[in-house]
Formats: C-alpha cells, sequence, structure tokens
C-alpha cells in the first residue's frame, strides 16, 4: 500500500474487484431468473453456476478473513462457528477448521492456501460452465429454441461489440470505486489490527453477503438459522423443477413478472436489513422478507405454474424481432418483408 | 407509446427523483446513534480533484510531533516518507533533522548488546512507548491507538431514515466522499466539552461529544496556543485540529494524490472508449434487422 511502486492501485482493485465480479454474478443469476434461464435443457449449466456462487463465497470470505482487520477476525469466528451447529461432529470440525481452539494464526495460513487455490478450481468450473452451455446453446429472451439459421447473428463482431461496449461501461463504475471511493463498499473497522478480547459493536460482512446473514439471523435457532442460509443458495440446485411452467421468459408470464421483481426487492431488503443490528423492527422484516425468500420458491413458482396463463409465444426468434406484435398487428402471417422503415 | 419513448421516460422520471433527494438531503447529514452530530468539514483533499496542502501537512506533522506523539505511535509510517511526492514535502535535509531527533533501538552489535542510536530517515517511526503494556499502565488503563490508518479506521453514522438512505450512498458515491475518517477525527479532537448535569463520568474519563458514548479516557489535547506555528497560521483548537487531521489522513492514504490524477485519466479515457464502442456497435448492427 505504502511502498511497492501503484501497490495502491493493485490492493484496491483487489478488493474493489471482489464486489465488482460479485456485483457482475447476481445480474447474471437474477436475469437468468427472469428468463428462465435454468430450465430444461440447462439444468447442467445452472448446476454449474451455482457451484460457482459457492466456490467464489468461499474465495471471498477467505480473502477477506487475510486482510486479519477486527471485521476479518469476527467475521472468520462467526462463519467457523457455523459449522459447530453440525449435530454430533459440529465442534470437532470447528477445531479441525481453525487448526487450534480459536481463529488463530493456523487459521489465517490454511485460508491463505485455500484463497488462491479455489480461484484455480473456480476458472476449470467456469470453464465447464461454458462448455454446458454449448451444448444446448444459448438461452435468449424470448426463451424459445433457435430454430434455423435466420434465428441467430453471428457472435463476432455483433456481441463483441455490443458486450465490449458494456464492459467499458462497468469498467467505469469499477474505476469510480477504485479511484474515487476504495473504502467506499469496506468497513472501516477493518483498518483496526484483529483483536480477539474486544468485540466490535456491530460484525457485518461484505455488502454481497448481507443478504444470507440477514436469513441467518432471522431466525432464533442456531442450527435452523445456518440451515436455512445454506437452504437459501442451495433451494437454487432444485429450481429447475420448483418451477412447473412450461414458458421459459418472464416475458410471457404476465404473473411472474411481478412476483420476480417482488423477490428481488426482498433479496434488496434482506441486503439493507443484514446491515442493521438485529433487534426491534428489523428483526420482524427480516423474519418476514426471510420467509418470503422460500415462499418465493418453494410455494409461488410451483403454484404459478400450474395457473398461469402465459402469453402467446411467438412462433420464432426471427418473426418476434423483425415483427414485433405491438407493430406487425396486421401484417401478412410468415411476410418476408422485413419493414426497413420500423426499426 | 414506443420502447424509446417509454425509456426515455423513466429515465427522466429517474433523473428528477434523484435530484429532488440530493438538494433536499445534500447538506444534512443529521443525528446518528445516540445524539451523536459530525458536520462534515472542506478538506482541500476531499472531491475527485482533492490535493493535499503541503504548509497544512507540515504544521499537522508539527502537531501530531508535539502534542500526539507523546502517547500515540505511528508505526506503518517511516521518517523517509515525509519527502516523498504527495506528501508534507519536507527536503531530504530536513527529513534527515527531524529522524535525528528521535532516538532509536538498534542492535545487536558486535557485543551483542542493544543500544541507543539516533534516527535515520529509513527508520520507523519510533514509538512513544517500548509495548501495549507500558502505553496502557502510563495511560491509566487505556491504549492509545496507533495512529498510522486511523483516518480511514472510523466513520460516522449516516444518521437518516432508512428510505433516504440509498440515496446518500449514491450520493457518497458520485461525490466521491471518501472523509468519514477524517470528520470523525476533527470532531473528536473539537469534541471536548464540560459533561452535562446528568452524566456520570467515570474516573479518568472525559466528556466528549462526537465519541460513541461520550467517555473517553483521551483528555482533551490542544488548548490555544499549545504549538507554536511558524507561519502565522492561526494558533487555535480548531485550526490544530484540522491540520493534524490532514496530516493523518496523509498517512493513511499517502498515495490520494496519485490515485485521483490517475483516476481522472482512467475515467476520461474510458468515456472516450464507451462512446466510440457505442458508435461502432450502433453501426455494425445497423447491418441486420433488430
Amino acid at each position: 500500500m505504502r511502498d511497492v511502486n501503484f501497490g495502491w492501485l493493485i490492493r484496491y482493485t483487489h478488493a474493489v474487484g471482489a464486489s465488482m465480479f460479485f456485483l457482475a454474478v447476481y445480474a447474471h443469476i437474477f436475469r437468468g431468473l427472469y428468463y428462465g434461464s435454468y430450465k430444461s435443457p440447462r439444468e447442467v449449466l445452472w448446476f454449474l453456476g451455482v457451484i460457482i456462487l459457492l466456490l467464489m463465497m468461499a474465495t471471498a470470505f477467505m480473502g477477506y478473513v487475510l486482510v486479519w482487520g477486527q471485521m476479518s477476525f469476527w467475521a472468520a469466528t462467526v462463519i467457523t462457528n457455523l459449522f459447530s451447529a453440525i449435530p454430533l461432529i459440529g465442534e470437532p470440525v470447528v477445531t479441525w477448521l481453525w487448526g487450534g481452539f480459536a481463529v488463530d494464526n493456523p487459521t489465517l495460513n490454511r485460508f491463505y492456501s485455500l484463497h488462491y487455490l479455489l480461484p484455480f478450481v473456480l476458472v476449470g468450473i467456469v470453464g465447464l460452465h461454458i462448455w454446458a452451455l454449448h451444448i444446448p446453446g444459448n438461452n435468449n429472451p424470448l426463451g424459445i429454441d433457435v430454430k434455423g439459421k435466420q434465428d441467430a447473428i453471428p457472435f463476432h463482431p455483433y456481441y463483441t461489440l455490443k458486450d465490449g461496449y458494456a464492459i467499458v461501461i462497468f469498467a467505469l463504475v469499477f474505476a469510480m470505486f477504485v479511484f474515487y471511493a476504495p473504502n467506499y463498499l469496506s468497513h472501516p473497522d477493518n483498518y483496526i489490527p484483529a483483536n480477539p478480547l474486544q468485540t466490535p459493536p456491530h460484525i457485518v460482512p461484505e455488502w454481497y453477503f448481507l443478504p444470507f446473514y440477514a436469513i441467518l439471523r432471522a431466525i432464533p435457532n442456531k442450527f435452523l438459522g445456518v440451515t436455512a442460509m445454506f437452504g437459501s443458495i442451495l433451494i437454487l440446485f432444485v429450481l429447475p423443477w420448483l418451477d412447473t411452467s412450461r414458458v421459459r421468459s418472464g416475458t410471457f408470464r404476465p404473473l411472474f413478472k411481478w412476483f420476480f421483481w417482488l423477490f428481488v426487492v426482498a433479496c434488496l431488503g434482506l441486503g439493507y436489513l443484514g446491515s442493521k443490528p438485529p433487534e426491534g423492527g428489523y428483526v420482524i422484516m427480516a423474519r418476514v422478507l426471510t420467509a418470503y425468500y422460500f415462499i418465493h420458491f418453494l410455494i409461488v413458482l410451483p403454484i404459478l405454474g400450474l395457473i398461469e396463463t402465459p402469453k402467446k409465444l411467438p412462433a420464432s426468434i426471427s418473426q418476434a424481432v423483425l415483427e414485433p406484435p405491438d407493430q406487425s398487428r396486421g401484417a401478412q402471417p410468415g411476410g418476408a418483408a422485413a419493414a426497413p422503415e420500423k426499426r | 407509446m414506443s420502447k424509446r419513448q417509454m425509456v426515455n421516460r423513466t429515465f427522466i422520471a429517474s433523473s428528477l427523483l434523484v435530484l429532488a433527494f440530493y438538494f433536499n438531503i445534500a447538506n444534512a447529514r443529521a443525528a446518528g446513534e445516540e445524539g451523536i452530530k459530525i458536520t462534515p468539514q472542506e478538506w482541500s483533499f476531499g472531491g475527485m480533484f482533492g490535493q493535499y496542502e503541503q504548509a497544512q501537512l507540515q504544521r499537522g506533522y508539527k502537531v501530531y510531533k508535539e502534542i500526539c506523539a507523546t502517547c500515540h505511535s505511528m508505526k506503518f509510517l517511516s521518517y523517509r516518507n515525509l519527502d516523498q511526492p504527495g506528501g508534507p514535502g519536507f527536503s531530504e535535509a530536513q527529513v534527515k533533522t527531524l529522524a535525528a531527533e528521535a532516538t532509536v533501538m538498534d542492535g545487536p552489535n558486535g557485543e551483542g548488546e542493544m543500544y541507543e542510536r539516533p534516527g535515520r530517515p529509513t527508520d520507523r517511526f519510533v514509538s512513544p512507548f517500548p509495548n501495549d503494556n507500558a502505553a496502557r499502565s502510563a495511560n491509566g488503563g487505556a491504549l492509545p491507538p496507533d495512529l498510522s490508518v486511523i483516518a480511514k479506521a472510523r466513520g460516522i453514522p449516516l444518521g437518516v431514515s432508512w428510505y433516504v438512505e440509498p440515496f446518500y450512498w449514491l450520493r457518497d458515491i458520485v461525490t466521491a466522499y471518501e472523509e468519514q475518517g477524517a470528520d470523525y477525527v476533527y470532531a473528536l479532537l473539537t469534541g471536548y466539552k464540560d459533561a452535562p448535569e446528568n452524566v456520570n463520568l467515570a474516573e479518568g474519563m472525559h466528556y466528549n461529544v462526537a465519541f460513541p458514548g461520550h467517555q473517553i479516557a483521551m483528555p482533551s489535547p490542544f488548548s490555544a496556543d499549545s504549538v507554536q506555528y511558524d507561519d502565522g497560521t492561526p494558533q487555535t483548537v480548531s485550526q490544530y485540529a484540522t491540520d493534524v487531521t490532514a496530516f493523518l489522513m496523509w498517512a493513511a492514504e499517502p498515495h490520494l494524490e496519485d490515485r485521483k490524477k490517475l483516476g481522472f485519466r482512467v475515467i476520461l479515457y474510458l468515456l472516450v472508449l464507451a462512446a466510440l464502442l457505442y458508435l461502432v456497435k450502433r453501426k455494425v448492427w445497423a447491418r441486420i434487422e433488430h
């Protein structure tokens, strides 16, 4: 930070980069949830994605511990102690994780090893994720299959340029944080060296863990709290079967749209509550939203697929793109005219 | 309504909403938990083009050296940092003199003995106490925290209702506000007041409006004229607090000037690149119906 040339740039890019990785991945996941990208035939792709999420969470958590500030230390204490909730073998597992009887140097050492090992595993799984993508091919906002050449366009130059533009916009946000608010996403307490004898007034994780932290704290029983927290991610593994709708994309599901946005609001709300002390109205709200989080997956999605009447799907991607329903009303069915003036 | 019209309307509506909130709340960082009220100060190093003021950092170093350093260590800093670019701007010769004022314990020498010598620019700032226990025992049981990164290790509560909080977050990001710690340190240093009647101060504690819980072991460090300024700057408590806070911010973030300068160029570059990519993308996509 002080003595290495551009050390500050490397540090801040690394720290902010973790947040940006999560930002990108969360956006990607919610996009997938909306367009039904988890549905057949893309279940394996979705599983690999959930595994990537779990792995990056572990990596990010361990990286945060390496800073060895107050928040690092106490985050490590809270998270490793979660494993003590496992019946019977909980306590020995925690001792084994720590390499001692408290979070200490051995813990730091092994977290360091894992923090550089896991990203390589992550790269491997990302490779599989892309492989799994190329078997069924991309989903699309319409959620209907590509039926022929006329439904697709070459990746290059169309998507290289479009994505390139999006990446640069994203890099702008990234740069704003790195250069002008590098500590904004972190907690000032983490600049206080780790002190096992002093608990910070509020232990809060980084923002990307806040919703899960809120779920953990919403439930007064430790075992159930831990189960709910891990369950909130593991439930994504069964999502392809919980969603009973045969229509993939949310675009054609009028009711689902509402529930999707309600779910987004619930997740944001949980994130907000995770940053607040667990007391009074905050706990009550956290319980309501935690309940809703699971209700969305376990009750809303299965029922919705059965009772909802989806809108009529377009016959093909090219038809939907070239003759949008609100403009092509009255057009000849299957009309080949591309209507160049209506763009 | 076409898609473009809708996008435009949404954009205008949301911009108006953000602006309305922004002007409403712009200068109202209000009372937070425990009724602590901290007013943000004007800092030369704030904002996107913020830079340190060399003279201020030099005065701040003097205040640190003569007052703070009697109890507080600054273990991450070396004397040589004082002549680095973007810092207080002491000359190399001045740094040698400043370093030599300190006595450093070195060794072991050929006979295996530890010995004392005058400090060199490469030495770390000499701590006032050999260890934490000595520091505690000299300060009535309280440990004076190391000040190396104190300006980043403190924050101030927003203290606003939950429904406007996101707008504050946005404002702090957009205005590159990273002086929370500095604002807190300044408020603390100038926050010593007589305890209100209903407050029972514990023994050896002092009343401070900015400190969480209001009872702080550190006595008020400054009084008027307690440090001699040679450049005619007013020798007041608030001036000392401002100068030493600026110095502490530099100590915590010695490359802030480099960072902000580089950041501006990077963002400019990315903006131009984004504009070009957008135009190329439009041009290429115009070849197909979409």
